[in-house]
């Protein structure tokens, strides 16, 4: 597929219902590993993995690939960047409402981790570690419940 | 050997440590002494594994001979890897596993930051990517090791046997060859000398705070950067690569 008959803009708005895998409220662009997307004979789209070892690289790049191809696009391209190395300040505005509202705590500079349930400031860290790579266990001291909490990287 | 032969030996070594020590770690999966520990060790093998890779593929990029990540992990034998000899050796009890964790990643966050200053696009990008999993590894395998050395008498006295046992293969990552000379002179790679001076003195702080003694530098064991391996490497590689082996090329 060529420029005249698709936009950047329109794969752009395609990739927007391409959901993470793992955190399915998420979509690619919210999670912000879509690097670039570039229209030419080629549609070329470059994404960064979140984690050297992450297993949902390859499941992502087949979504992509699909999204595009149920839109008639032929000519796919997929680069996998790794510089520079994906970071948490990637995850958009919308992506850290939709992970609050899905119950997992968007990544936080500070350590005041706001329950996602109640919304407490009284919450501590269980477990460095979660369900992904990515997530550490935390619990709320005010509503007790146990809730994720994506880690800055 | 040429710059370019030095590169791609280089970028294997670093691909067969990250595949070794993962392998190790797999080993483990579902043995975890809690489930923050299986966690935890679940998604660290995940990043070796990732890291190995990224290694392998950038390495078959420089060879052009169109190997893949696949053939060089299962398609090669014992004396074709060029991992680091305590990184083979069995897992032992949780304290074994821990400290050859610390002592491994300690020196491996040094090497990736001297990396990302190499003068290897390829390499650095990788490097950019990977170290700040290894600085993560690290923090956890420090604070066991602290743990551990400053807990009970039984897990003192372990961890201080397992520091013991393992001392003897830190050796070999020091021991500079005709790869690390040619690494850091042509692409601008590690000062093993200099990595080694900043490995001691962070060793020595966690060890002190471990309430754990550095034990003293006698005989090192080497050979695993050059092929010479261990009797244990041969059973880890039958191990994961039975699959390949049994049925060639075989997917799904």
């Amino acid at each position: 597929m060529v420029v005249d008959t698709c936009s950047k803009q329109q794969v752009l708005e395609w990739l927007a219902n391409v959901p993470d895998p793992e955190i399915p409220v998420l979509s690619i662009l919210d999670l912000g590993i879509v690097r670039g997307v570039e229209v030419d004979e080629v549609v070329t789209v470059t994404l960064t993995p979140t984690y050297s070892g992450c297993p949902a690289t390859e499941a992502i790049e087949a979504s992509v690939m699909d999204a595009l191809k149920g839109h008639g696009v032929d000519e796919i391209v997929i680069h996998r960047a790794l510089s520079p190395a994906w970071t948490t300040d990637w995850i958009t505005v919308e992506g850290r409402r939709k992970l609050l509202e899905y119950g997992i705590a968007p990544p936080s500079p500070s350590l005041d981790i706001a329950c996602p349930q109640c919304k407490s400031l009284k919450t501590e860290l269980v477990s460095e570690f979660g369900s992904t790579a990515c997530k550490a266990s935390w619990r709320c001291c005010d509503c007790l419940e146990p809730f994720e909490y994506f880690k800055c990287l | 050997m040429s710059s370019e032969q030095t590169l791609i030996a280089y970028t294997l070594r670093l691909a067969d440590n990250a595949l070794i020590l993962s392998q190790r770690m797999v080993e483990l999966v579902a043995a975890g002494p809690e489930l923050e520990e299986e966690l935890a060790n679940a998604n660290f093998a995940l990043d070796f594994i990732g890291q190995a890779r990224m290694f392998y593929a950038h390495a078959g990029h420089l060879e052009g001979q169109g190997r893949k990540e696949d053939d060089f992990a299962f398609m090669r034998d014992e004396h074709e890897f060029r991992n680091l000899l305590m990184l083979e050796q069995p897992n032992g009890h949780f304290g074994d596993a821990l400290v050859r964790q610390y002592l491994f990643e300690a020196y491996y966050f040094h090497v990736l930051e001297a990396l990302t200053k190499c003068s290897d696009h390829g390499l650095v990008e990788i490097a950019e990517r990977a170290i700040k999993e290894v600085k993560y590894h690290l923090r956890h395998s420090s604070q066991w090791l602290i743990r551990l050395g400053d807990g009970t008498p039984l897990s003192h006295e372990r961890a201080q046997q397992a520091l013991n046992d393992l001392w003897r293969y830190t050796g070999e990552m020091f021991a500079v060859d005709e790869i690390d000379t040619s690494m850091q002179a042509d692409h601008a790679g590690p000062d093993l000398a200099g990595i080694y001076q900043l490995w001691r003195d962070d060793v020595a702080a966690t060890v002190a705070q471990a309430t754990l003694t550095l034990p003293d530098d006698e005989w090192m064991a080497s050979g695993g950067k050059q092929g010479q391996h261990s009797e244990h490497l041969g059973f880890i590689l039958s191990e994961m690569q039975y699959l390949q082996r049994s049925f060639p090329g075989a997917t799904w």
